[in-house]
C-alpha cells in the first residue's frame, strides 16, 4: 500500500495533515466568497499575505505571523473603505498595491535567501513542521466556528442584500468580518499552495461543487471533499515525483473544474433536479 | 383560478377595522441637502391594500425605507404597528425592487425563502430546516411550489418575485411593503401579482402598501391610493384621488385625468407634442 509507505516519513504526516485542515477550511470558506463574489479579494489578500511574510522574515519570524497580520490588516481596511459592491474592487486595488509595493520593499531589503520568497510565493507544504499543524489546526477551528456563527445572516445578505439589511441584518459589519475570516482562511492556504495558487484551494473546489447542486449542505460537502481529495493526489504525486505540490494541487483542481463544466455543458449532469422531480412537484 | 391560500388569520377584508397599522404625521425627509418628502400625512388601518403611486423619483422608495426604519424622518412623526420605526421590525415584510442573480448563484428558491425565517438568527444553521411548514405555507401562498426547487437564478423574473414575496411572508408580517413589484413585468403578469397580492392580503389580514409608477394595472383592487409628487402626499379611495382637480392641485401644475374603458391616463393640460 502506497500511503503507508508515504505516512511513514513524520513530514509526509504533517503534509497530510496540515494539507487537509487547510483544504477543508479553504474549501468552507471558498462557497462563500464564489457566493459573495469576493473573489478578488481574496486573490488580493493572498497577495498582501505575501508582504507580510517577507516582512517577518525581513524581522526574523515564522512568515505565518506576517501573514497573518498583514491579511487581517488589509481584510479590515477593505471592510471599512467600501462595503458596497461598486466601490469595493476599487478600494481593494488600493490596498493592494500598497502592500505589494512593501513587499518588494522587504525583499531588496532582505536577499540573503531567495528561496523563502519562494516557498511563500509557491507553498511549502513539504517542509511543514508539527506545531505548524497545530497552529492550522486552530486557526481553523476559529474560522469554522466564527463562520457558522454568522453564516445565515452572511448567506441571507448575500442573496438579497437589501431585504437583509432592512430585516436588520448589520451587513456592514458582517461583510467586515467575513473579510477577516477569509483572511485566516487565505493565511493558512498560503502555507500549502503558496500565494500565486491561492484560487486552487479556495475558489476552484466551491465553484465546481456548484456546478453540482443547488443546495447548501451538498454543495458544502462536495466542495470539501473535492478540496481534500485533490490536496492529497498532489502530495501523493509530489512525493513520488519530486515536482511541486502546487503544481499537482492547482492541475487537479482545475482539471475536476473543467470536467464538470465540460458535463453540464454536455447536459450529462447539472445543479436542477431531473424532470420527473418537477413534474412531480406540479402535479401535487 | 381558485386561491390555493390558506386561512392563517381570519379574513378581515371588506369589513377593515380600525386599527392603525402605520401612520405618518407632519413627516419630512431631505437627503443630501435636496427635500424628498415635505409635510407627508396618512395612516394605514389594518388589512387595507394601499397603492403607493407617483412619478420616478417622486419619493416611493424613500417614504417605504423611511417605514422600515433604514431613513430617519427629518421632521414629524412616522409610527409602525403603535411603535416608532425601528429597523428590524420582524412584523413588516418588505419585497425591495427586482434584483438580478447571478447564473451561477448555488440556492434553491426554497433556500432563498427560509431566509425569511433563519436569515437573521446567528449560530449553527439547522440542516433541513427548508422543509418547514411555514416555508411551504408561503410557498403554496405564492404559488410557487412548482419551482421552488429549482437554483433561483435559473427562473424568470416574475417567479424569483414570487419567491421574495414568500420570504417576506414567512415572518408573518402585519404590514407588507411591496417596491415596484410589476416593474419587468408583462400586462397579464401584472394582472397576476396584484390579484395574488390582494388575496393575500385579504387572506391573512395584511396591510399592504403597493408600489408602482401606473396606477392602471391596480384599479379596483386597491382600497385607497397614496398618491406622492413633488415631495408631498395625498390619500384617499381611488374616485376621489385620480382626479383632474386633485392631481393637478398636488402636481402643482395643470393635470388631465382621462378615462377610457376603465383605465386612466394621467397627462399633462397642454398634450406631450412638442412646441
Amino acid at each position: 500500500m502506497p500511503l503507508t509507505e508515504i505516512l511513514q516519513y513524520e513530514f509526509m504526516q504533517n503534509a497530510f495533515l496540515a494539507g487537509t485542515i487547510v483544504a477543508i477550511v479553504a474549501s468552507v470558506v471558498g462557497y462563500f466568497v464564489v457566493l459573495r463574489h469576493v473573489t478578488f479579494a481574496g486573490h488580493a489578500l493572498s497577495h498582501i499575505g505575501f508582504s507580510g511574510a517577507a516582512g517577518a522574515v525581513l524581522v526574523g519570524v515564522s512568515p505565518i505571523w506576517g501573514l497573518l497580520a498583514f491579511t487581517l490588516l488589509a481584510a479590515l481596511a477593505m471592510g471599512l473603505l467600501g462595503e458596497r459592491l461598486e466601490g469595493r474592487d476599487v478600494a481593494i486595488g488600493i490596498v493592494l498595491a500598497f502592500a505589494l509595493g512593501l513587499g518588494i520593499l522587504f525583499l531588496q531589503l532582505y536577499t540573503a535567501y531567495a528561496s523563502e520568497a519562494f516557498s511563500i510565493l509557491f507553498g511549502s507544504i513539504m517542509g511543514i513542521s508539527r506545531s505548524d499543524v497545530a497552529l492550522s489546526l486552530g486557526i481553523g477551528i476559529v474560522v469554522l466556528v466564527a463562520l457558522s456563527f454568522i453564516s445565515r445572516p452572511l448567506l441571507f445578505m448575500s442573496m438579497n442584500p437589501i431585504a437583509a439589511e432592512a430585516r436588520g441584518v448589520p451587513t456592514r459589519l458582517l461583510s467586515a468580518v467575513f473579510l477577516l475570516i477569509v483572511a485566516l482562511a487565505v493565511s493558512e492556504a498560503v502555507q500549502v499552495v503558496g500565494v500565486l495558487l491561492i484560487f486552487a484551494l479556495l475558489v476552484a473546489p466551491p465553484a465546481t461543487a456548484m456546478y453540482l447542486t443547488p443546495r447548501l449542505y451538498p454543495a458544502l460537502s462536495l466542495a470539501v471533499g473535492l478540496g481534500v481529495l485533490e490536496t492529497w493526489f498532489g502530495l501523493i504525486l509530489a512525493y513520488y515525483t519530486d515536482y511541486s505540490v502546487s503544481f499537482f494541487i492547482a492541475s487537479a483542481a482545475v482539471a475536476a473544474y473543467l470536467l464538470v463544466r465540460l458535463l453540464v455543458w454536455m447536459g450529462v449532469i447539472g445543479n436542477v433536479l431531473p424532470a420527473q422531480a418537477i413534474e412531480g412537484s406540479l402535479g401535487s | 383560478m381558485q386561491s390555493p391560500i390558506s386561512r392563517t388569520r381570519s379574513p378581515v377584508h371588506p369589513q377593515m377595522s380600525d386599527e392603525v397599522v402605520a401612520e405618518a404625521s407632519h413627516l419630512s425627509v431631505v437627503l443630501r441637502g435636496r427635500p424628498v418628502l415635505e409635510d407627508v400625512n396618512f395612516s394605514l388601518r389594518a388589512g387595507e391594500f394601499v397603492a403607493l403611486i407617483g412619478p420616478n423619483g417622486a419619493g416611493k422608495s424613500t417614504l417605504l425605507r423611511v417605514l422600515l426604519g433604514l431613513i430617519p424622518p427629518t421632521a414629524g412623526s412616522v409610527r409602525v404597528l403603535g411603535q416608532p420605526v425601528d429597523r428590524g421590525n420582524p412584523r413588516i415584510g418588505y419585497v425591495p425592487q427586482h434584483q438580478t442573480f447571478y447564473e451561477s448563484t448555488p440556492l434553491r428558491g426554497r433556500d432563498m425563502v427560509a431566509l425569511g425565517v433563519d436569515g437573521t438568527r446567528y449560530g449553527p444553521p439547522t440542516p433541513g430546516r427548508a422543509q418547514s411548514a411555514t416555508v411551504q405555507q408561503a410557498l403554496d401562498d405564492v404559488r410557487a411550489t412548482a419551482y421552488a426547487d429549482m437554483p433561483v437564478a435559473r427562473l424568470s423574473g416574475g417567479e424569483q418575485q414570487r419567491l421574495m414575496l414568500a420570504q417576506a411572508l414567512v415572518g408573518n408580517p402585519e404590514l407588507l411593503l411591496l417596491d415596484e413589484p410589476l416593474a419587468n413585468l408583462d400586462i397579464r403578469s401584472r394582472r397576476e401579482v396584484v390579484d395574488l397580492v390582494r388575496d393575500i392580503s385579504r387572506v391573512r389580514g395584511i396591510a399592504v402598501v403597493f408600489v408602482a409608477h401606473d396606477v392602471n394595472p391596480l384599479l379596483g383592487c386597491m382600497d385607497r391610493v397614496l398618491y406622492i409628487a413633488n415631495g408631498r402626499a395625498v390619500i384617499g379611495p381611488q374616485d376621489q384621488i385620480v382626479r383632474s382637480d386633485v392631481l393637478s392641485d398636488l402636481f402643482g401644475f395643470p393635470v388631465h385625468v382621462i378615462r377610457a374603458e376603465g383605465h386612466v391616463l394621467v397627462s399633462t393640460a397642454d398634450g406631450d407634442e412638442c412646441h
